[in-house]
């Protein structure tokens, strides 16, 4: 693995935690399914530097479009069938 | 104060297990014996250039028939509890906000590039990286943005049940045949393995994979149709 792909890798890595905290951190719940939602991206991107793509396209499609989706989804009915 | 004493007592314990597991990390030198076996072999018994694909559909196959198994039985498990809180019939659709425009026009361009990319990677699994678990996951984006833009449109369950079963049913039986046919169960050698690179080549597999996409694709789809159609009664 070059330099150039250690540094990326360490830069994603890190972003990944930096994400993974704000999620934790923040009181809002959009910013926290966003941001939660970043962590895999990056992981995703994260696979892909790792030369693993098969996975990368599961992780981001899953794990960052699906939940993702779902989450919104979710806070969508909950925030129509709350005001009843 | 002594929950959080707990707390960061577990949280240090679980860093010096990570640590120890992660501390003592070496990279393999060279491939153990069952992976150089599938390095090597992965053109002339499988034909697949895409070696990943080709482990995970012939020689792990079952594995992916378990994993396929197992996110069945999750579908069944919300439809079946789900169905308790099932909407009124002739009440469905009335309380749902207006998507707005964005989102419905941009539905209305992105989700047939979205199925479209769905097919590709599926099709291609064996080339290129991809098949049928990922490209189904991408169909049933295709079909969330779809409910996630029109709130009131209902997909037929019967159609997405059948297409499950039908696929499900269709790789078993594959498997099958490979079982009578070819060396084992879901041995791709019931199809001649063709040009190697070529659209149509290493035996089943651009056939399991296409099952697999539509199983997993109707798998998910139904997951999220039983989520948008349930209503608090």
């Amino acid at each position: 693995m070059s330099v150039l792909m250690l540094g990326l890798a360490i830069a994603l890595a890190l972003s990944m935690v930096a994400a993974a905290a704000v999620a934790l951190i923040t009181r809002s719940t959009v910013i926290a399914v966003l941001a939660a939602g970043l962590v895999s991206l990056f992981a995703s991107i994260f696979f892909v530097v790792l030369a693993a793509p098969d996975v990368a396209m599961t992780e981001a499609a899953i794990g960052s479009g699906l939940t993702t989706f779902l989450f919104f989804f979710t806070m969508g009915r909950i925030r129509r069938e709350g005001g009843k | 104060m002594i929950r959080h004493v707990v707390v960061a007592l577990l949280v240090a314990l679980l860093g010096i297990a990570f640590w120890t597991l992660t501390a003592g990390y070496l990279p393999d030198a060279e491939l153990n014996r069952t992976a150089a076996y599938y390095a090597a072999h992965a053109q002339d018994e499988v034909g697949a250039p895409n070696i990943v694909t080709g482990i995970i559909v012939t020689w792990r196959g079952l594995d992916t028939l378990g994993e396929v198994t197992v996110l069945f039985l999750t579908s069944a498990v919300i439809a079946l509890v789900l169905t308790q809180s099932k909407t009124p019939a002739g009440a469905t659709g009335a309380g749902f906000l207006p998507s707005g425009e964005l989102l419905t026009t941009g539905t209305r361009m992105i989700v047939p590039l979205i199925v479209l990319l769905g097919a590709y990677v599926i099709m291609n699994g064996h080339l290129t990286p991809g098949g049928g678990f990922q490209g189904g996951a991408i169909l049933a984006s295709g079909a969330l943005l779809t409910l996630l833009a029109e709130p009131t449109r209902r997909f037929g369950h019967s159609v997405i049940a059948r297409v499950e079963s039908a696929s499900g049913l269709t790789y078993v039986l594959v498997g099958l045949a490979g079982m009578m046919i070819a060396g084992g169960f879901l041995d791709n050698g019931i199809l001649p393995l063709g040009r190697f690179g070529a659209m149509l080549s290493a035996g089943a597999i651009p056939l399991i994979s296409v099952l697999i996409g539509l199983k997993v694709g109707a798998e998910f789809s139904s997951i999220l149709e039983s989520l948008h159609e349930t209503e608090d009664a």
